[in-house]
Order: C-alpha cells, then structure tokens, then sequence
C-alpha cells in the first residue's frame, strides 16, 4: 500500500525549491476575502487575530481605569454615581482578567508555539478557529452588555449572596457568569490543542530536555488551565443555575454554602493568576537568553520552578479567604504554601540575573522590559509575602495595599514580558521592526508611570483605604494620595499609547527585519518573516537546544513529505522520533458555523433553561458538519 | 536559510494510530478535563453534606432500583464496547459496523432507564442544596451519555459510507471506544455518592 | 555560577521561613480572649451596622446602631452575623478585620488600652453603599462606660418641648415606625436602625453625616440623593413637619 500511494502522490523531492514554494503554497494557502476570513485554520493568522482583539480589550480596560482614577481623585466626586462605578470596577477587573491576560497568552502560544517545535500548524486547527470565534463572542457579550447598561456590577470575583437571585437583580450577573462560559470554552480547547502540539508535533530530535523555554512554559500553563478552569466552570454554572432555576448551591437557608462560591472561586482564581503568569516566565526566559546572547542558566532549575510553581499554585487559594472565619489552624497551612511559592519564583529570578551577569547583554527594548519586569514583579513578591501571613492580611485584606501587590505581579509579572515579547516577535509576525527610540519612550513611561501610580495604593492600604469604593469622604486622609495616583495614571496611559502608536505605524512603515534580526536561538527564526503558510518548507531536524547557534548556516532538515495534502509530522513524546506523516485539516467554515450555534444556545441560556435542549440541535448539526469526511487527500491513510 | 536533508520522512505513514494519533490524545485531554469537572462536583456534593445536619436534607433517600439497572446497563456494554475496539484495531469492517449499532442501542437504553431516574430522586431541585447537587450531578452524566450517544450514532452512520474503510475511521471508532469506558467509569463514584453515601 | 544563584536560593529559603514562623507566631500571640468577654452582637446589612448589648439579662438588653462603645481594658467579642450580602467588621486601629457572611457566625475579639474614638468601615464590597458603610467604636473609661449603658438601656426619654411633641406625632403618625424602632413609643419597627437614642451618636447615615438637627432633616428631606440605592425611601413631609421631626430626633440622647 505504501508504494502505491508513494506512486501516485507528489513528494517534496519531486520539485525545484520555487516550485515547491508555489506547491505548499497552493495547499496552505488562507484564500483572501471574506469566506477566507472565516474558515481559515491557519494558527498565524488566528493567533494574530487573538493577539490583536486581546489587546482592543486591553485599551478598553485601560479607559476604564482611567476613569476610576479620575473619579478617585477627588473625595465625594460627582463624575460617577455609585451604580455606574460599579459596573465599570466590575467590568475592569473582569475584562482585564478574562478578556485580555489569559487570552493574550494563549494568543502568543497559538502563534508561537507551532514555529518554535518546528511544525506546519497547531494541532486540531479548526479548534483553534472556534476557540477565537467563542472568545470574541464572550467578549462582546460582556462589552455589549455593559453598553446597554447590563454590564455586571458584582466585582470580578461575584462573591454570592450579592450575585445571587435575591440581591443582584436583573442579568447584569448571569451576562457575566455566561461570559466566563465563553471565554473557559476557548482557553480550554487552546490549552488541549497546545499541549497535543508540543507533545506530539515536535520536530524530530527535539526531546524534551531541548525544547525552548517558552513552550516548557505553555506546556505547564495548559495543564494548569485544564485543571483549574474546571473549577470555574462548576462555579459560575451553579450561579447560573441559582438565579435561574431555584438551585440553592449557595443558600445558607436550604442547605447551600455562601463560601462554596469562595472555595470554587478561588480555586480556579488562585491558578489563574499563575495561568498569566507562567507564560511571561517563558517570555523572560526567551528574551534573556537571545540578549545576553547566551543560553540560559539553569535549563533544569528553570523547567523545575516551573512545574513547582504550578503544583504549589493549586495549593494557595484559601488565603483568598483568611477573614471569612475559617479555622485558623487550616489557614496557617495557606500562608506556608503562599510563603513557600516565593522560592521557585526567586530560583528563576537567580537563574535569569546568573545568565545577563555571564552574558554579553544587548539593551534594546525587549531587554529594557525585561529588566523592569524583575524590579517591579521582585516588589510585587515582597507585598506577596507579606499578605501571605494572616495577622498582617486581616488589616490589609480588601484594602488597596492588595490593589497595589496584585498590580505589581500582574502589569510588573506578565505586562511587562508581554510587551518586551511584543517588541521581539513583532519582526517575525509582520516582517518589520517597532521603533526602537518610541519603545525606549514607551518603556520609560510606563516603568515610572507604573510606580508612580501604583506605589502609593501600598501606603493608602496601610492608611485603610478599603477597596471597591466608589468615593471616600472629605475627612479621611487619602485625598493627596489619590490626586497624586491619578495624575501619575495618566503618565502610565501615556506610555500604552506610545507603545500602541509605535505598534500600529510599524506594521506598515517599520524597517524590514529579515528572518533573524535578533540573532536569535530558537526555531521560530529559521523561516521567513512573516512565515510562508506552511512555516517551514521542510520540517527541521533539531540536534541541540539552539538550534541557530547550533547550526548558523544551514538548517538540518528531512524530506520526503507530501505536497498535494496539508501534513505534518508526528513524533514521540519523550525524544521526538518521527512515528508518522499526519494530515493537517484544510480551511472549513464549520468551526464559525459551531460558535454561532453554541453562542446562541448560551446566550439564550441567560433567559431560558430551555436552550440548552432547543440550542443544542445546531450546535449538533454543525458538529457533524464539522467533523464529516470530506474524502479529501488529508482523509487519506 | 539552506537546508540540508538529514532525515527522509516518505516511509513513515500517512496516519498514526493510538498514541502516535492526534485525536487520541485530544480525546484524552478531554477525559481529563471532564474527569476534573466530575471530582469538582462530587467534592461539591461531599462539601455540602460536611455542613448539613442531617443528609438527604429533608427528603428521603433515593430510590435504588433506576440507578443500579442504569449502573448494570453501563457496566455490562464495558464488554461489547471492548469487542469493537479489537475489532476496530484488525480493522475489521463488518464487525466493526455491527459492534456500532450494538453501542448504539447500549447508550440508547441507560437514557431510557435515567428518565426514570430523576424522580427517583425523591427530591426537587428547588428543594434544596441536597437536591440541588444530585439533581447536577446526574445532569452532568447525563449530558455525558447523550454527547457520547450521538457521537457513537453520527460514527455508526459513517461506517456504513464509503468513508468507513479509512484506518481513520477505525482509529476514530478507539477513540470513541475509549471514550465510552471513560463515560462508564465516571458513572461509578456518582453512583457511590449519589445512592449508596445516604445510606450510611 | 552554580554557586551563587545556590546560595542565593538558600538564602530566600532561609528568609522565608523566618517569615513563615514569625507570620505563625503572630497569629498566636493576637489570640486574646476569654470568658470573661464583654460580648456585643453585630449585624451587618445593606448599608448599615445592627449593634445588639445582649448584657446579662433581658431587661439589660438594648439595640443601636453604627456606633459601638466598649470599655476600655476589657476583651470584648463581637458575635458577627451576616444578614443579607458579606460585609466586613473593620476598625483597623483596634484589630484586623472578620467577615459577616451569612449562614456562618463569626467573631471578632479586641481590646482597647486607651479610650479613643476609633472609626471603621465595611471592608467587603457589599453593593451599591459599599463607599458609605462607616461605623464608630468609642472606648470609654469603665465608669462612663457603665454611664452609658443605662443611659442606652433607658426608654426614650418623654419632652415638655412642643416642637418636639409635634415631631414625635409625625414620626409616629407617618411611616417612619414601619422601618424604625423607639422604645417607650409605639415605634417597634426593625427593618431599619433603632433610633432610641439617635440624637446622641456622633454620626448619622453609617458615618455618611454628624448628628445634628440640620442633617436630619437633610437626610430625611432626601435619602436618596445623599446615599443612592440604599434602603430608606423619601417620605414626603411639609417643611413644618421636617423641621419638627428632626428636632424630635436630634432630642433623642
């Protein structure tokens, strides 16, 4: 059999390189217009999509922000009643934790993942289209929502009895309830597309002990994702429920826990921030290696604190919880977990510091993020600490000492690597360099703009400023403080607006970078920038863990595949020995068609239980759509 | 950059089975987000019984009947349900259909029998958190059987095709085989929670 | 480099644990308590402070609101109990801060060495008045303390003022005494605060206003808009009645 279809089909050696070219081409190709548009399967342009929406919710909750602030300036300021503020401190924190930080990850990994192992495409891509179809419906659901004045008003983290049916009236708390639905939907299926990517679509020879650290990095963060999303989804589901069938999950009255909602909260809530986390570690980890122009100190301790921070990570989420009463005996388990996940964080810390130290650095901006990401994530982990101990959270627990620590790990902790990672992959993605003197400016900005406005919230907490307020009054001694933050907030929007400018000119007008500007180590770099739609014209063969600097003028590389179907190849697990020529699924329309159905089945769930029966007949119909043979030559086996 | 060819890829084949299979794997990480989602719901279950007074809440237990036949059911197509994978795996085609419309009926008959099962309950879930819990519990599994059913029944279609004679589809008729044990296996400690826990 | 970032580790470890036990330690040390506990009972509602002095017997019990006095020197427990949505007791200069979570008693031990006025306020976001759920713990001396507590225990006391007169008819007569208690009248309402000795608190409106007659009748003329969203409707009274209310209330010590 295998000779015969070997005679029939066309191999990667029947051509001239240019033929070859034209041939993958041919067979990879996103066909332009709008058809095009909506069935691509093509994980480049899904995850600049991904990208691209992640950072429009981004600049809409940086307005958000700055409309607190200015409302904050002042005590008993007029510019927002309490009802508005309340939707718009709700719908910042949400929007900010489900619309943009985990997305915006997962978006880097769709993109990235595939041209760092070395593959043609992201595993299950049809998936991968369905998952951003559910994720800019979620986001709209929430945006729109909010714009009809049915934006939720509850806080981020909903707590019932205030989200339950008896005191948050209306659906302003089931349209959030509904957007985590969409948006765990879709980190779900990238996370179980990135994990089958890199543990089987590995180029051959890249075992695991070679692979970049930034897939390390994806690879921890999707397990992390599959097994905590569950928990959220569970939470939000019985909310739903709750309100709209007369459950009583959280009804001290017939049986029900108001905690329950704390406990399945925060145990989805705690790995979440890790979840953000994790993958601007394997950001760090890149752009340390590539501008100390060394590889990086410490592979093993780096993959170990990984893997030890996302184990610990399940451990933590109670001391969420330290003033509700529980036992304090268990909560003391809590602070020593909480303590003990400084250690990985600080193992990592010395390994990125150990690897500049004996390197030859390079100060452009990817470097300049980098280093401001250790300075403000190192004092991020100082506040950690401390709220870790229980005496010291009960005074500053919901106070914005906690607004500051939780700013400081998330902009200094992912922010940061984001946008030094933006700066360093933004050449491969569009073909053309940012500016280097506007990221000089941007960095800048933002690094001062950041501190300035966040430092002090440290002494407005300790000052017992609490959280969530939408004004203070005139005789408690936080108005100086809160002017000064506020002005200082329009220094940090500032700098996102630079960074968003320089961006947006340099897709069009930014110097041509070439395939490798940085001189960079890893896969990604081998191929063209932008990458052809079918990444590598040949699938390398890796022999070391920097290939690049392994190998600086020519790519190993294995021949012999197919050019008249989409394929990839299939490898080991543990040491990547090529086991099989997989097909890659062509453009369909039917991932579109499915987030349609299963977007109008959830949002018609917010009004009646009934569309989970009626709903779910499309959404079938498009599943098997989806899935039927089409007798292609990606069919054949 | 040059390439050089250090590695020729045409013998390899143009499909994997099991492990070296994508969907396989995919399937897996499914099992395993649902696996999580299950243990979420049943910690929820014991949670909730931890706090109350007395357990059922103001209800009397379940009825045993319509779940320990659901459980027989489901246990019992453990058996043809290895007999297709075999057969799938010496791709042979006329078994492999029959043994589909065997599963079919076999995920048919527990829907039938969870009907019952519901009210069986002797709870609402209004009533309260104890009925509300059982009543999810058993809606989880349920949405379970039916996704899996319809899978098992869009397959058995297929294989009757001419898209059925493909390694794929055998590979696909594994998956779904595999995944079916899953839906058994997850059924147990639901059941265990569900029945037998009020009992003790 | 090895060793370094070796003993760079080591040396976090080191610090952590420190920090680990000292954290555990601490919380050992702040255990105060007893049996010899002054208890008094708070609820917390949608957007104010329910505060109950059990005392050791019933004649000895009475209800306030948003203004807590203790005795100095002395363990006092507050019985913490969550009516509607989490709030959170919090008077950061006496003591961390306990949720009222309901379904789910909790208490809260403090001590004060110094008489004071200590302010708090509700530290879990709560709805729409979250910003204005103010409260006042005031630590007196023993013997103004024990002054107090017969003074709280005793009905609202009768007036000869004939403006006075006139506001206790308005507020008997329209529907104020549907929400409000004042014990010695026919005032048994207790959906709102209990107003018995309302004029003598230092603030009105959970912290929002001082006491005086003037914000009474602000407040009453129109809830609303000084505190959006919350509980007490406008009731609509003339200006005589308005004024006569509020000098009824403002005599309440």
């Amino acid at each position: 059999m295998m000779d015969d279809a070997k005679s029939k089909d066309q191999r990667d050696s029947d051509f001239d390189r240019p033929a070859l070219e034209a041939g993958l081409a041919s067979i990879w190709k996103t066909p332009a217009g709008l058809w095009g548009a909506l069935a691509t399967v093509d994980h480049k342009i899904i995850g600049q999509r991904y990208i691209v929406t992640a950072f429009a919710f981004l600049a809409l909750g940086g307005v958000l922000a700055v409309l607190i602030r200015i409302q904050l300036a002042q005590p008993e300021a007029r510019l927002l009643g309490p009802d508005r503020y309340n939707q718009i401190f709700t719908m910042h924190g949400t929007n900010m934790m489900f619309l943009f930080a985990v997305p915006v990850m997962e978006a880097m990994a769709v993109y990235l993942i595939p041209l760092m192992v070395g593959t043609r495409n992201i595993a299950f891509p049809r998936l991968n289209a369905f998952s951003y179809w559910m994720f800019l419906a979620g986001g709209a659901l929430l945006w729109i929502a909010f714009a009809l004045d049915m934006g939720p008003d509850v806080g981020w983290f909903a707590y019932v009895p205030l989200s339950g049916p008896q005191y948050a009236a209306g659906k302003r708390a089931d349209m959030w309830a509904q957007m985590i639905t969409f948006t765990e939907v879709s980190a779900l299926a990238v996370s179980v597309e990135i994990v089958v990517t890199i543990f089987k679509q590995r180029a051959p020879g890249m075992s695991l002990d070679r692979i970049p650290l930034f897939v390390w990095s994806m690879l921890v963060t999707s397990f992390v994702v599959i097994l905590a999303m569950p928990a959220i989804m569970i939470a939000s589901t019985s909310l739903i429920l709750d309100r709209l069938i007369g459950t009583h999950f959280f009804n001290p009255a017939e049986g029900g826990d108001v905690l329950l909602w704390q406990h399945l909260f925060w145990f989805f809530g705690h790995p979440e921030v890790y979840i953000i986390f994790l993958p601007a570690v394997g950001m760090v980890s890149t752009l340390v290696a590539t501008f100390a122009r060394r590889p990086v100190f410490g592979y093993l301790a780096l993959v170990m604190a990984l893997i030890a921070t996302a184990v610990l990570a399940f451990g933590l989420w109670v001391h969420h919880m330290f003033v509700t009463g529980l036992p304090r005996l268990g909560e003391s388990f809590f602070t020593a977990s909480s303590m003990a996940i400084a250690i990985p964080a600080g193992v990592q810390i010395f390994c990125w510091l150990a690897t500049l130290w004996d390197g030859k650095p390079v100060f452009k901006t990817p470097l300049l993020f980098v280093i401001g990401f250790m300075f403000t994530f190192v004092i991020g982990g100082l506040s950690g600490v401390m709220v870790a101990s229980v005496p010291f959270d009960t005074q500053v627990h919901d106070t914005y000492f906690v607004v500051a620590h939780f700013h400081y790990v998330l902009i200094g902790g992912a922010v940061f690597p984001l946008l030094g990672a933006v700066y360093y992959w933004f050449p491969k993605i569009t073909g053309r360099m940012m500016s280097e003197r506007l990221g000089r400016w941007s960095f800048w900005l933002i690094f001062v703009g950041f501190n300035l406005t966040f430092f002090p919230m440290h002494i407005l907490g300790l000052q017992g400023m609490p959280r969530r307020i939408y004004t203070y009054q005139p005789d408690m001694p936080w108005h100086g403080l809160n002017l000064f933050v506020s002005g200082c907030a329009l220094i940090l929007t500032a700098g996102f607006l630079v960074f968003f400018v320089d961006a947006i000119r340099s897709a069009r007008r930014g110097e041509p970078a070439g395939d490798n500007p940085w001189d960079a180590p890893t896969l990604e770099w081998a191929t063209s920038s932008p990458p052809p739609s079918y990444n590598f014209p040949f699938i390398p063969v890796v022999e070391g863990s920097n290939p690049l600097w392994e190998q600086r003028e020519t790519l190993a590389v294995g021949g012999g595949m197919r050019v008249d179907r989409r394929e990839l190849i299939i490898t080991t697990v543990g040491a990547a020995e090529a086991e099989a020529r997989e097909a890659s699924p062509r453009n369909s329309i039917w991932p579109f068609w499915t987030a349609i159905a299963t977007s109008v089945m959830l949002i018609w769930s917010i009004f009646s239980p009934w569309a989970v029966v009626w709903g779910s007949i499309p959404v079938a119909i498009a599943l098997i759509g989806w899935f039927w043979p089409e007798g292609t030559p990606e069919d054949d086996s | 950059m040059r390439e050089r060819v250090v590695a020729d890829f045409s013998g390899l084949p143009p499909h994997g089975m099991h492990t070296a299979s994508p969907t396989w794997w995919g399937t897996l990480a499914f099992m395993l987000i649902e696996g999580t989602g299950f243990a979420l719901a049943i910690a929820v279950y014991l949670y909730l019984m931890s706090l109350a007074t007395t357990w059922p809440i103001n209800s009397p237990r379940p009825n045993l009947l319509p779940g320990t036949l659901v459980t027989l059911v489901l246990v019992g197509s453990v058996v043809p349900n290895y007999l297709i994978s075999r057969w799938a795996e010496q791709q042979d085609l006329p078994k492999v259909q029959f043994g589909m419309i065997v599963m079919s009926l076999l995920g048919i008959v527990p829907l039938i029998i969870r009907f019952f099962e519901f009210p069986a309950l002797n709870v609402n879930w209004d009533s309260n958190a104890y009925g509300s819990i059982v009543w999810t519990l058993l809606g989880l599994h349920t949405t379970h059987i039916i996704t899996d059913l319809v899978d098992t029944l869009v397959l058995a279609v297929l294989m009757f095709t001419r898209h059925g004679d493909n390694p794929r589809r055998f590979g696909d008729v594994q998956d779904n085989a595999m995944y079916w044990n899953f839906v058994v296996l997850a059924w147990l400690p639901i059941y265990g929670c569900v029945y037998w826990i009020p009992q003790l | 480099m090895t060793i370094p970032v070796a003993s760079a580790v080591t040396v976090s470890v080191i610090i952590i644990g420190a920090f680990t036990l000292a954290s555990f330690n601490t919380t050992r040390a702040l255990n105060v308590g007893g049996s010899d506990d002054f208890i008094i009972k708070i609820r917390g509602l949608q957007w104010w402070w329910d505060v109950e002095y059990p005392g050791s017997s019933p004649e000895q019990r009475f209800q306030t609101a948003n203004e807590i006095h203790i005795p100095v020197g002395r363990n006092v427990r507050f019985q913490l109990e969550g009516i509607d949505v989490i709030h959170s007791f919090w008077v950061p200069s006496l003591a961390g801060k306990q949720d009222l979570i309901p379904g789910r008693p909790n208490e809260l031990s403090v001590r004060a060495e110094r008489p004071g006025v200590y302010r708090g306020q509700c530290a879990e976001f709560c709805g729409m008045q979250h910003a204005h759920m103010a409260f006042f713990v005031i630590a007196d001396e023993p013997s103004v303390f024990e002054q107090w507590l017969r003074a709280q225990r005793a009905l609202a006391a009768p007036s000869s003022d004939a403006e006075v007169l006139a506001g206790q008819q308005v507020f008997l007569s329209k529907s104020c005494a549907a929400c409000h208690m004042i014990r010695g009248t026919s005032a048994t309402g207790t959906t709102g605060p209990d107003l018995t000795h309302v004029g003598g608190r230092q603030y009105i409106a959970a912290g929002l206003l001082e006491t005086t007659r003037g914000s009474l009748a602000a407040w009453i003329a129109d809830p609303q808009t000084l505190k959006p969203g919350n509980n007490m409707p406008m009731v609509p009274l003339s200006s005589e009645e308005l004024r006569s209310v509020s000098a009824y209330l403002a005599s309440l010590k």
